[in-house]
């Protein structure tokens, strides 16, 4: 494993991550997908889920993302991101309240539209939760 | 002639005046560095939007159907034009040329015989043209980016625009704003943002094309498209709100400069007529004086 995959994560606001690392594992919308150096150049869209960044073997860095989309290249992988928190800075208690709070939301929703834009932010919660409980499972 | 009190009076106000446009320019710069690099942060997640979306459309328009937000409706009776101005005044002529080119738009599209609907950002902006188009303002925005400009801020203006498209309030949608050069200098630019216009560059097109034919996507074109889109609209919205917030410190920046110069011009020939005055004052009494002595 000589060579790097130059990681971008980028939000609208700034320039997150730049690092070379050897493999980082992306949660497409259809199914995780893990980049190494020279993977075939493809696009996705991502749905919320955690991107974990790989040294060697190790996982070093976890972030959670609320979807975004992917540009690959043979030397390079481009994240889009809008939301993106490093897992270690998620909070347990405040995302299950989020969690009440968007499904509050939903109930509350007056029309189709504003109820479908609360359920992609229940979502997007539950999935920080998973993200969260399934990193103390490891 | 005015009386020595009067003359204190005024250069004390000037004074005073002019300390005020000299804090409020300092303000204006640091606001003014904050809005730059703000600005400088953005451009990576728009240029690598823009780029996918280029060997994105590059593949989706060769097959023909694209999703509405490129392709248009069809037609192009309702306009939409987003003025982008400030929420406070005291900026130069800042949001007075934005107002001028909004109407100028707003013209030449009814003398087309289209519908024209105003969206607006900023207080001044929305009391300015609802003055002379008091029909035309269909929603308005305030108080956007005072502490300090978000992304979010930008997905709810544009929330508002995909929602007025897809019920098919309009046609076509463009952008006003200014455009930041320098601090002296601001471009009103007229951006149009649906439907969206793919860079039509055939040159650049053709210099890229292998490159973009190997791309595969997942899931299709059209489904990743769809997604990308609205989030471009946003980016775009976004990107002018940042040029227009840094117009605008430049703009306030550069007014005040010259407020304070004018007010030090001002405090300085009050100066002037204060001592000449003064001095005639002292000696008339001297002259009263002596007058009255030789009377004796």
């Amino acid at each position: 494993m000589a060579d790097k995959v130059e990681f971008e994560l980028v939000s609208p606001e700034k320039l997150l991550v730049s690092q070379p690392v050897d493999m980082v594992v992306v949660p497409g919308s259809e199914g995780n997908f893990g980049v190494l150096a020279g993977h075939s150049p493809f696009i996705s869209t991502i749905r919320p889920g955690v991107i974990d960044i790989f040294e060697g073997e190790r996982i070093v860095d976890r972030i959670f993302i609320a979807g975004g989309f992917a540009e690959v290249t043979e030397t390079r992988c481009t994240v889009l991101a809008e939301q993106a928190t490093n897992l270690n800075d998620l909070d347990r208690a405040a995302v299950e309240q989020e969690i009440k709070d968007r499904g509050e939301d939903v109930e509350d929703a007056k029309s189709d539209t504003e109820r479908a834009a609360a359920e992609s932010r229940l979502a997007i919660a539950r999935a920080k939760l998973e993200a969260i409980t399934g990193a103390t499972a490891h | 002639m005015p009386s020595l009190k009067d003359l204190k009076n005024r250069i004390a106000s000037v004074k005073s005046t002019q300390k005020i446009t000299a804090a409020m320019k300092m303000v204006a710069a640091s606001k003014l560095r904050r809005a730059q690099e703000q600005a400088e942060a953005g451009r990576p997640y728009a240029e690598r939007m823009g780029r996918m979306l280029e060997s994105l459309a590059a593949n989706v328009s060769s097959n023909g159907q694209g999703p509405k937000l490129m392709t248009g409706t069809g037609k192009q009776d309702v306009q939409l034009l987003i003025v982008i101005s400030s929420d406070r005044g005291l900026c130069g002529g800042f949001n007075g040329t934005i107002v001028r080119e909004a109407r100028r738009q707003i013209a030449r599209l009814e003398g087309e015989g289209k519908t024209v609907k105003v969206l607006t950002v900023g207080r001044k902006g929305r009391d300015q043209i609802r003055r002379t188009n008091p029909k035309a303002v269909v929603f308005s925005y305030e108080d956007i980016g005072r502490k300090r400009l978000s992304f979010s801020e930008a997905d709810t203006i544009t929330a508002k625009v995909l929602e007025m498209y897809e019920a098919g309030e309009f046609d076509v949608a463009s952008v006003i704003y200014n455009k930041f050069k320098s601090a002296m200098t601001q471009i009103v630019t007229v951006q149009q943002v649906i439907p969206f216009a793919v860079s039509g560059d055939e040159a650049a097109a053709q210099d890229s094309g292998e490159l973009k034919a190997m791309y595969e996507f997942e899931p299709d074109e059209e489904q990743i498209l769809a997604d990308l889109l609205p989030k471009n609209l946003s980016i775009q919205v976004y990107r002018s709100l940042l040029e227009s917030a840094a117009s605008e410190q430049g703009a306030r920046m550069t007014a005040m400069d010259s407020a304070t110069r004018n007010a030090g011009d001002m405090i300085n020939k009050l100066t002037l007529t204060y001592n000449r005055t003064r001095q005639a004052v002292i000696t008339k009494e001297l002259i009263e004086i002596i007058s009255g002595a030789e009377a004796i």
